[in-house]
């Protein structure tokens, strides 16, 4: 995914500008001319001059770099399925992970991931199941890392 | 000599030689596989460090680094696909190398060459971090805030082909610093609210994002490629490279050096070392018409400059806290973690721990000959490990990793966030070293930064009024103006 230089740009000017105005409703420290707004605000000012020259050398350099390309695996089933279920499979553990358990979402992803990267479903099951049991062994067990139980909080083993 | 003694113990306790066993095996498997960096591996490393003793972790990742850097020549000579960005300068010559039945030549200078380097890098480090301790406690809050400054622009001038793009990454880098209570006023900056905020965006989580959900973003955006392991046996790596050390010994010497200095620089890591040692191996060749042809010679020199690199990274880290690549960015959230924390007092406080990171550094360059000598053996296996199985048994592991931090969830995804924003970044031609070091930096940027304003009631001058602050300061400055008026110049008298 390769965006030209100007829409960059115009994101970085909106993000400065923004902290810019946000750091004003800063609390001023009595006597002094430092205070929590000065450093955010300094850099963002510097983001938001940086967006306005990536701006200017992407409309220069238009020709050369449309305003979006994307990438090559998007114009594949295989290649849009593979990103979104990396970036699906993580959302999904933020979101479920305390609520049903790291028993249960663990091998659910790994299934997923699995078959979407080209594994065959049998074997993707099987693996799924392994691989998440040694992960919960060494971290829950052996590192007494407080994985969630979620459903299955009653059957806790 | 007690504290030698002392960090004799810390090193040659049993758990620590088994931590540094496994984490060799470790290093050297996400080494050879293609699309594993070093600095993943010790990404994803911090999570089970964080449950061993401060020296047992270091130790981990000391070595875990040093074959990791050194293993990935092994699939750059075997696939033409460099295992670690630190390879790529020269994997088309080991590659040539291969296909002209040298591949042992190859993989054997890579080998030993890169223990060479490593350990000169280590002698550096272990004359020089002292001496810089000893000067750096007589700073104050004016050269600290040079120094860092320096530091950061050190890492735009290095890495970036576009200094424009490095600046924005860095300043994306240091705006995410300012998220959170960790300000000299203490007040919440950008937390909208959230409890998790207060605390700042966890450094750990964004780190094992930028590094290692990037690189699984990126396999599965080109997972169709697939690549065929050559067949040819590989012999005895060892044969003729005392030859080559007497051959080449300017050159073992030159890129170990460079090598040091490129990874002390901030932001400048293995792989730049790799490429500019192997550029000037070319250029002062006295047959640079062989190069790219399956020639030893560049390998021999880049070799040792990517490992020395490594322990070049660690001087600054240790000294100033200011990380020379970006897995000492990593190592000093590690250091902190352990109440380690870097800076000139850690080598008059604890010496212990500072020899003990000595012994490793050097323990770990040795038993690289032999263990990396078994890792060629087994290459052809650990390169048949199928990358569709292995991509998603990491992610699950960064996942827990993540949460093992601080048992929050809200950990993960700001590893996802960091991972996508890097992945997006790089495919725009943002370099990412800058960011990472704007992420570390920025807190003590801003310390120093605000701490010398107060002192100078909002004077500028006062940042020049001590000789190592304006030293800094003017060296700082002209890291800034003189690359863009040399090449305005340079253009005006070509024109």
């Amino acid at each position: 995914m390769k965006l030209n230089d100007a829409v960059i740009g115009a994101i970085l000017v909106v993000l400065g500008l923004a902290v810019v105005v946000h750091v004003q409703g800063f609390p001023r420290i009595p006597g002094q001319t430092v205070g929590p707004g000065l450093f955010p605000g300094l850099i963002a000012a510097g983001l938001a001059v940086c967006g306005a020259l990536l701006i200017a050398s992407g409309i220069r350099h238009r020709a050369a770099q449309p305003w979006f390309v994307a990438g090559a695996w998007s114009r594949t089933v295989r290649g849009v399925a593979s990103v979104a279920a990396v970036i699906v499979a993580i959302a999904a553990y933020v979101l479920l992970g305390d609520a049903l358990g790291f028993v249960v979402v663990a091998p659910a992803i790994l299934v997923g991931l699995f078959v979407v990267f080209g594994v065959r479903p049998l074997h993707a099951a099987g693996l799924a199941v392994v691989a998440s049991l040694v992960i919960w062994y060494v971290f829950y067990k052996l590192l007494r890392v407080p994985l969630p139980w979620g459903v299955l909080k009653n059957h806790a083993f | 000599m007690e504290p030698l003694l002392a960090a004799f113990a810390l090193v040659f306790e049993p758990k620590t030689l088994w931590v540094m066993l496994g984490a060799s095996l470790f290093g050297l498997f996400v080494g050879a596989v293609p699309g594993l960096t070093a600095t993943m591996a010790t990404a994803l490393l911090v999570p089970v460090t964080f449950f061993m003793p401060p020296i047992t972790a270091v130790a981990a990742i000391v070595t875990a680094t040093a074959m990791a850097i050194f293993s990935g020549d092994v699939p750059g000579c075997l696939l033409r696909m460099p295992g670690t960005p630190a390879s790529a300068a020269y994997t088309d010559e080991a590659y040539a190398m291969a296909r002209k039945g040298q591949a042992e030549l190859a993989l054997g200078a890579g080998l030993v060459f890169s223990a060479i380097g490593g350990l000169f890098g280590t002698a550096v480090l272990i004359v020089s971090a002292p001496a810089l301790a000893d000067f750096a406690l007589r700073f104050s809050s004016f050269e600290y805030f040079w120094l860092v400054l320096l530091g950061l622009t050190c890492a735009i001038v290095i890495t970036s082909e576009r200094p424009l793009k490095g600046i924005v990454a860095l300043l994306l880098g240091l705006l995410v610093a300012c998220v959170g209570l960790g300000n000299p006023a203490g007040h919440p900056r950008f937390t909208f609210g959230s409890t998790e905020l207060m605390g700042g965006i966890g450094m750990i989580p964004m780190m094992i994002g930028m590094f290692a959900v990037s690189e699984i973003l990126r396999y599965a955006a080109d997972s169709g490629k697939r690549f065929d392991v050559d067949e040819q046996p590989i012999g005895n790596v060892f044969r003729g490279m005392w030859a080559l050390a007497v051959k080449y010994p300017k050159q073992i010497l030159r890129g170990s050096a460079l090598g040091t200095l490129v990874g002390a620089l901030p932001g400048a890591g293995a792989d730049i070392a790799a490429w500019m040692s192997y550029a000037i191996s070319k250029k002062t060749s006295t047959e640079p018409e062989k190069f790219g042809t399956g020639h030893v010679e560049g390998i021999v020199e880049s070799g040792a400059a990517n490992n020395s690199a490594l322990a070049g990274a660690w001087i600054p880290a240790l000294v100033f806290g200011i990380p020379g690549d970006s897995i000492t960015a990593i190592v000093i959230g590690v250091l902190y973690m352990k109440n380690m924390n870097p800076g000139p007092t850690l080598f008059t406080q604890n010496p212990q721990n500072i020899y003990a990171v000595y012994l490793l550094f050097i323990l770990a360059n040795l038993i690289m000959i032999p263990l990396g000598f078994l890792c060629i053996r087994v290459a052809k296996k650990i390169l048949k490990v199928p990358r569709e199985i292995l991509m998603p048994v990491i992610l699950l592991f960064c996942i827990v990793g993540t949460f093992a931090i601080n048992n929050t969830v809200f950990d993960v995804g700001v590893m996802l966030v960091a991972g996508v924003i890097a992945w997006i970044l790089e495919e725009n031609g943002f370099p990412v070293a800058p960011a990472i070091l704007g992420v570390v930096l920025g807190t003590m940027l801003e310390e120093n930064f605000i701490t010398s304003m107060i002192k100078s009631d909002g004077s500028l001058a006062a940042f020049f009024s001590r000789p190592v602050a304006a030293t800094l300061g003017a060296l700082t400055l002209a890291a800034w103006f003189l690359p863009p008026a040399i090449r305005r110049l340079k253009r005006a008298a070509g024109a």
